[in-house]
């Protein structure tokens, strides 16, 4: 930003007396601004986060449902040649679903933030608007990976081991919520009623989530659920999860691959992880372009 | 630039489709004033603030607001600005204090420095004790002393404050109003203040009023009560239809007979009370003189009362989605 007047007395004539405050017309490079700026929004959306215990156990009973009586139930219920352990093979879905819920509500969180007016009085500083939504988004992941370790820690009941391998994918998980919030925040810059919000999200959740390969393998399918699954980016997220975790998740349902195909091809879980990252920096993108349109 | 001027605006305009929310507005503000921004709902003045504070866009013409120029530097603009919006916009989850530093820190405002102003500032807006509390908690005047501590912590020049004391009881807006008296006893800032409430433009040293985008008039608040001139007398007697031809018989003065009394206005109405008394032959139960009130002004300009004008609420800051 240019900064004319950055040292010497004021040459502005305008103003009352006294000087604006010499921190305000520093040499302020416009990188360690927007860094600060990130890291700022980013202690907000965790303070925010620790400070709502409630909600983190809320965020619990979901998934826990889902591995423990979901899990469990089909466990018991299926036959022994099918399928080893179905605890082991719903386990990476599960985390990306304790992942998924708060990377969402912090994305939500602008909504609200322009409804309160917050929103306006962060616009209103003399900072990037980029860098306020990569540092919710920061944020968003931040909490996202809290459940995603709280999940993870439960990994023995699914025969997942701790092992040194898990900080991998707790690597994968920081990067899945990032996508998420990034997700959520385009979300909420483009759509401004939190009711209409709500909506969108519950509206999309629940079939990305069914479509993703984290219930039943991605490969084999009928034609048209096959195509589905494997356009649905939650697919590579829930598949790059599974084939990085220790333990034997993939094989976990017999015979069926696990992995979605790209004509006889089994992508590597590079590419799956490249691809969320992708969708993290497009939906950052988006949001950005939108975020940053002046009235 | 003009020497000693913290808000200058030539020929503003900002239009939503074929809706003209602000129509060529010139303005300028001395520093050191308390200026305030008269007009019903939808006259265009939050769209007014919201160009000025570098939110909204302008159509058209140019402003320059602590010394900076909107469009060409608005960064520097913001830096120069405090900003109290129509609406509260705090972060009811986090405590007054971390409201405060959220605020500190985007600025970029050094630690030890914020730490001190912080704390002088809720100080200032007694909110001290409670400063651990999170804001969700406060009642709505504590969120506008906040809310006005937050606008001050960067040592702004100009203080932005839209309709500061709307959605407040009478007892609160006072205090309100006592917190920003103090304040400019204490700093030598600029206050610049939309209002739609008459007595609170009393506040200010100068004002203008505004009307379907555009300004109306400019001047003191006494200078503009001057214009209209004239104080109401209002007379309670025995035979007020009489009472009234007499009025306009004797004194030439225009006076109607209502369901309140005899209802006339003259310049120097208390001077002229003794006479009528003495003139009259009614008996006379009661008289009231009433000065003229901004309301009155407004009516001169606009040839409508402020709450006639009161149209439905329009958006603050332009369409919204």
């Amino acid at each position: 930003m240019a900064q004319t007047d950055v040292h010497g007395p004021p040459t502005t004539k305008a103003g009352p007396p006294g000087p604006t405050a010499p921190w305000a017309a520093g040499p302020d490079r416009a990188f360690t601004r927007d860094l600060r700026t990130v890291k700022v929004l980013w202690r907000r959306e965790t303070i925010r986060f620790g400070r709502n215990k409630l909600r983190i156990a809320m965020g619990m009973v979901t998934p826990l449902m889902f591995l423990l009586v979901l899990g469990t139930g089909l466990n018991s219920a299926l036959s022994e040649d099918s399928l080893r352990d179905f605890r082991a093979f719903l386990f990476p879905g599960v985390v990306l679903m304790s992942v998924q819920a708060p990377a969402i509500a912090v994305g939500a969180s602008i909504v609200w933030d322009r409804r309160s007016g917050f929103l306006r009085q962060m616009l209103v500083a003399p900072v990037r608007r980029s860098a306020i939504l990569v540092g919710t988004c920061l944020g968003g992941a931040t909490s996202g990976a809290a459940y995603g370790v709280l999940i993870l820690l439960l990994g023995p009941v699914a025969e997942v081991p701790y092992r040194p391998g898990l900080l991998l994918v707790l690597l994968q998980v920081v990067l899945v919520s990032f996508a998420f919030t990034a997700l959520g925040v385009a979300a909420a810059v483009c759509i401004r009623r939190p009711e209409t919000f709500q909506v969108a999200v519950s509206l999309c959740m629940m079939p990305l989530f069914f479509l993703s390969g984290a219930m039943f393998p991605a490969d084999g399918l009928p034609g048209w659920l096959g195509a589905a699954v494997r356009l649905n980016p939650l697919t590579y997220a829930v598949d790059a999860l599974r084939r990085t975790m220790p333990g034997d998740g993939s094989a976990a349902m017999g015979d069926r691959a696990a992995s979605p195909e790209w004509w006889g091809w089994t992508p590597p879980v590079l590419v799956e992880t490249g691809l969320i990252a992708a969708l993290a920096v497009l939906a950052l993108a988006v949001a950005t372009r939108r975020f940053s349109r002046v009235e | 630039m003009s020497g000693r001027t913290a808000v200058l605006v030539e020929g503003l305009r900002k239009t939503y489709g074929t809706h003209e929310a602000v129509v060529d507005l010139d303005l300028s503000v001395a520093a050191g004033q308390t200026y305030g921004f008269l007009g019903p709902n939808g006259a265009g003045k939050s769209t007014t603030i919201g160009m000025l504070c570098t939110l909204i866009r302008p159509s058209a013409g140019r402003a320059e607001v602590a010394g900076h120029d909107i469009a060409r530097d608005p960064d520097a603009v913001r830096r120069g600005i405090g900003l109290v919006f129509q609406e509260s916009t705090l972060d009811g989850e986090l405590t007054a204090e971390e409201n405060l530093r959220f605020q500190a820190d985007l600025f970029g405002m050094p630690r030890p420095l914020a730490r001190r102003a912080i704390a002088e500032l809720l100080d200032l807006v007694e909110l001290t004790p409670r400063k651990d509390s999170p804001v969700r908690t406060y009642s709505g005047g504590m969120r506008r002393r906040l809310e006005i501590a937050r606008g001050l912590l960067h040592t702004p020049r100009v203080l932005f404050l839209d309709e500061p004391t709307t959605g407040l009881d009478p007892q609160t807006r006072v205090a309100i109003w006592e917190h920003l008296h103090r304040l400019r006893a204490e700093q030598e800032i600029t206050v610049f203040l939309t209002t739609h409430h008459l007595e609170e433009a009393e506040h200010c040293d100068r004002m203008a009023i505004m009307d379907r985008g555009q300004l109306v008039v400019e001047g003191t608040p006494a200078g503009l009560k001057g214009v209209v001139g004239a104080d109401l007398v209002v007379l309670r007697t025995g035979d007020d239809e009489e009472a009234a031809r007499s009025v306009r018989e004797r004194f030439g003065i225009e006076a109607e007979a209502g369901a309140d009394g005899v209802r006339l206005r003259t310049p120097d109405g208390a001077g002229f009370v003794p006479r009528l008394c003495a003139e009259l032959t009614v008996p006379v139960h009661a008289v009231t003189v009433t000065p003229p009130t901004l309301d009155d002004v407004f009516l001169h300009y606009t040839g409508r009362t402020i709450r006639e004008a009161d149209g439905p609420q329009q958006p603050a800051f332009g369409p919204r989605r």
